[in-house]
């Protein structure tokens, strides 16, 4: 398993390249609120991570259950760790997340009720809308990997802040690797 | 006739800077200007009893002098008429003014106001126009900014712009506000309140209505949102991130750029959520759309080229077409009303720079000298380009002539203005 991970990974990412399928849709999802006032704010938005960056842990996943306490929150768990990093102008994930989203993608398969929402950031250079469809595409490189390691779609949802929540304001390089990242967050938290 | 007046000798003024003083929440800076400006003189109208400030033809004065088309004769110390019969045209002739605007305010019943003004040409000695107006103190700046598009369409044949408003965001701590405010950044009301980012707000073409990307629901989503009472609705908040919303010239459908379908991809959308239909395709990354002013074609930022370039594409679908070469990122088009030019973002040496380019001969010109500007838009007359930069660390937005020699800082101290848009 470990060792074809990054090769389908690279698969994956080139063959998003290709086409997607085409779709006439009707209006789905649509909450169509007409709230009159303008005020609301979301809950929280943006749920910070609790990520361990850096160097790869070593180790495999443990199942969720052996923990007293919400296994995602366990320091010792490579499911604590929560943000995949970009190199710059990248949307591959690196081999180094490979025991921290196999870690995720297990549970997410012991916990079929548990749904993760991929955060895409980017650094503020540049256009907001384009950064905003960056973002995306590194939500949605962690989306392939973990479908890969067999987390059913509806379990997650790919979505983009873009420059907009920047973890570092700073207008630095180092800020701006802080911020080309993608943070897996479970709806629930 | 009427341009009569332009063909006379003018006092060149190569390099002016004038600095308003802030009254309200904008303060407005002109940087340089045309080589040559039409001198006008705004003369103090007669005033009434209880009128609003400052006064009428200040404010015009104003708007004049930002559009860099303008020179503002003295007219401290001159006789001051009211009425055309008053005019002795040789003494304004000796001040070098080409043209003369006169007028009276007088107090009516119930607190309202006539106004009369009166655009006279010094050279010919004739009146180029005259207006009367009932109106409440309320509408005492929109008056002023009428009587300014009228002289500035009189003397340079351009409809002006001066009473068009501008949306834009401003964050201040934590906060997000989409604010409208007229054209001068005066008049500034807030229409959102959010603890999270708003993006990308647009005006209806009726500007009855503005468009905009909201993350209060934890993601990018849509809204629609009326000006007049300020309810609103999800355009588009389909599963993944829903961002970059354009209107069509007709007001009905918007674009949009969903991801429900994995990659970014331009979608078209009826501005009440429905009859969603897919334009662009394939897993290259595509947004930032914007229709042409016919609502045939749709311009847009993509990737597929292996950098950020502007393309286009037929609104009712195709293969897209590439518009930009030079460069390895140019992003955020705008089209100006009359179709012929674009305007857009454009890296070089790491500076990002707004770029007029004439879609007939490809030509392009760089019409900024800052380094992070974002987020052009054309003002309804297609004089000037509004746009977002950094200065001193926060967000200004600015304005700047087609031929970049004009340029306008529309500033709120202390607080971070930013994605501004240009409406009716």
């Amino acid at each position: 398993m470990n060792k074809i991970f990054l090769p389908v990974l690279l698969a994956l990412t080139l063959s998003a390249c290709g086409t997607t399928p085409d779709t006439q849709a009707t209006v789905e999802d649509r909450t169509g609120a007409t709230a009159t006032t303008a005020t609301t704010a979301g809950p929280a938005g943006g749920a910070e991570s609790t990520g361990l960056d850096g160097a790869g842990v070593a180790g495999s996943a443990l199942p969720g259950d052996q923990y007293a306490g919400d296994p995602r929150k366990d320091p010792a768990s490579p499911l604590s760790r929560r943000s995949v990093h970009f190199d710059f102008d990248s949307y591959v994930v690196k081999p180094e997340y490979r025991p921290m989203l196999e870690a995720h993608a297990s549970y997410l398969q012991s916990k079929r009720d548990a749904r993760v929402i991929l955060q895409g950031n980017a650094d503020e250079r540049g256009s907001r809308e384009y950064n905003l469809a960056l973002g995306q595409k590194r939500a949605e490189a962690v989306r392939r990997a973990l479908a890969v390691l067999g987390v059913s779609d509806a379990q997650m949802e790919a979505i983009s802040f873009g420059e907009e929540k920047p973890r570092n304001e700073a207008n630095t390089e180092a800020a701006h690797a802080e911020n080309r990242r993608t943070d897996v967050v479970y709806a629930d938290e | 006739m009427l341009r009569a007046v332009l063909y006379f000798p003018l006092l060149c003024l190569a390099l002016l800077s004038v600095t308003f003083s802030a009254r309200g929440a904008m303060e407005i800076q002109v940087i340089g200007g045309a080589a040559s400006k039409i001198a006008v003189a705004m003369v103090p109208f007669q005033a009434a009893p209880g009128q609003p400030e400052p006064a009428l033809p200040r404010i015009a004065g104003d708007d004049l002098e930002r559009s860099g088309q303008f020179r503002l004769v003295d007219v401290t110390g001159m006789q001051q008429p009211v009425a055309p019969a008053q005019v002795n045209y040789g003494v304004w002739r000796g001040k070098g003014a080409d043209a003369l605007v006169i007028g009276q305010v007088a107090a009516l019943p119930g607190g309202r106001f006539e106004v009369r003004f009166y655009l006279l040409d010094v050279i010919k000695q004739t009146q180029l126009a005259a207006f009367s107006y009932t109106i409440t103190a309320a509408q005492w700046r929109a008056t002023a900014h009428q009587i300014a598009d009228i002289v500035y369409e009189k003397l340079t044949g351009i409809p002006g712009a001066f009473s068009s408003r501008i949306a834009y965001v401003q964050k201040q701590g934590k906060r997000f506000e989409l604010r409208v405010a007229d054209a001068d950044g005066q008049n500034p009301r807030t229409v959102v309140r959010s603890n999270e980012p708003v993006i990308s707000p647009r005006f209806s073409p009726d500007g009855a209505r503005v468009v905009y990307v909201s993350f209060e629901d934890r993601k990018p989503v849509v809204y629609v949102q009326s000006l007049r009472d300020g309810g609103r609705s999800q355009v588009a908040a389909f599963k993944g991130s829903n961002s970059a919303p354009a209107w069509a010239p007709d007001g009905r459908r918007l674009a949009v750029v969903l991801t429900r379908d994995q990659a970014s991809q331009i979608y078209l959308i009826n501005a009440d959520g429905s009859g969603l239909t897919r334009l662009t395709r394939g897993g290259n990354l595509d947004t930032e759309p914007v229709f042409s002013p016919d609502g045939q074609s749709i311009y847009f930022t993509s990737d597929r080229g292996g950098s950020a370039q502007i393309y286009r594409v037929a609104a009712k679908g195709g293969e897209p077409r590439r518009v930009t070469f030079s460069g390895g990122y140019n992003v955020s088009p705008a089209v100006s009303p009359d179709g012929r030019n674009l305007a857009y973002i454009s890296r070089e040496d790491g500076r990002f720079s707004v770029v007029l380019h004439e879609l007939a001969s490809g030509q392009t010109r760089v019409l900024t000298d800052t380094a992070r500007d974002e987020s052009p838009s054309f003002a309804p007359n297609g004089q000037a380009v509004l746009y977002a930069t950094v200065q001193g660390g926060r967000g200004v937005l600015g304005t700047v002539s087609l031929d970049g020699k004009t340029r306008t800082r529309l500033s709120e101290s202390g607080v971070d203005a930013r994605e501004p848009a240009w409406g009716p």
